[in-house]
């Protein structure tokens, strides 16, 4: 984001942060699965926003597509597949196991908290700076790093999709016995 | 003048995102409630990679965020098999009704 004016960035920022946490509240509190499902895609464009707001076009693309698109309508389909929105009783009595957990919950935020205030960025500097990513492109960059340094990883994760293909229709494939 | 986005908040807002996608999977008890929680977490996490990279003019986050999305793709599509099977096996997809690996 070459053009925009610091303001603006603000702006977004503020505006996407408030939405993606209000967002994920209401993926946690409601109670209707669906309702669950339509919040996480609220979420997930919001975090697209913030990628485009980082310099990471592609990544914000990707994001609408394969998040927001391919894995939301999977869950949506399968929820309607097995009539989960009119059995969805959720009593939200306090019990003790849950009040356990909130607590753990809460001191893992307090321990994120203190590691992200106590420790600074450090690693090294790449090369990919805004300027070179916008003389570049960032679609073509990421392929070029992605078809070049990273190929090995890649065909892997290949491999993994084509056995997760396979894994799915063999579990949901109709048995003979 | 206001100054730059600091990376801190970036990283505020992953931990929020993250702490909240850790709530659902521990209180809810409904197996695809508990699945997005996840995908949740694993945006969160998604964020502050790319975060990082953004501040440190470098691409690797950038390539970890897509296999991480290749992993969740490959991982919705196994996991909602399961809960299809699941629900047909016992009716339900509610977790505690689940004792199938206890033996």
């Amino acid at each position: 984001m070459i053009g925009i004016g610091i303001g603006f960035k603000w702006f977004i920022f503020v505006v996407m942060a408030l939405m993606a946490t209000g967002s994920s509240l209401m993926i946690v509190t409601r109670k209707n699965p669906i309702h669950s499902a339509l919040w996480l895609i609220v979420t997930f464009f919001s975090v697209a926003i913030l990628y485009v707001l980082l310099n990471a076009t592609f990544i914000a693309v990707a994001q609408v597509m394969v998040y927001a698109g391919a894995v939301m309508m999977l869950v949506l389909f399968v929820i309607m597949l097995i009539h989960l929105e009119w059995g969805a009783q959720w009593k939200s009595k306090l019990s003790f196991a849950k009040l356990m957990g909130g607590i753990i919950t809460v001191m893992l935020f307090l321990q994120i908290l203190a590691g992200v205030f106590t420790y600074g960025s450090v690693g090294q500097m790449g090369s990919y700076s805004t300027e070179k990513l916008a003389e570049l492109g960032n679609t073509r960059a990421v392929g070029s790093l992605l078809y070049g340094k990273y190929v090995f990883a890649f065909e892997v994760a290949s491999i993994l999709l084509l056995v997760g293909i396979v894994g799915a229709v063999m579990l949901a494939r109709k048995r003979k016995d | 003048m206001l100054p730059e986005i600091p990376q801190t908040l970036y990283y505020l807002l992953s931990a929020v995102l993250f702490t909240v996608g850790a709530v659902g999977v521990i209180t809810r008890r409904n197996a695809i409630v508990i699945f997005m929680c996840i995908e949740l977490m694993l945006n969160a996490v998604n964020l502050s990679f790319i975060t990082s990279g953004s501040f440190l003019n470098s691409l690797d986050g950038t390539i970890f965020v897509i296999f991480i999305m290749a992993v969740a793709a490959a991982e919705a599509a196994v996991g909602l098999a399961i809960f299809v099977l699941i629900f047909r096996l016992k009716g339900t997809v509610h977790v505690d009704d689940f004792n199938l690996l206890k033996g």
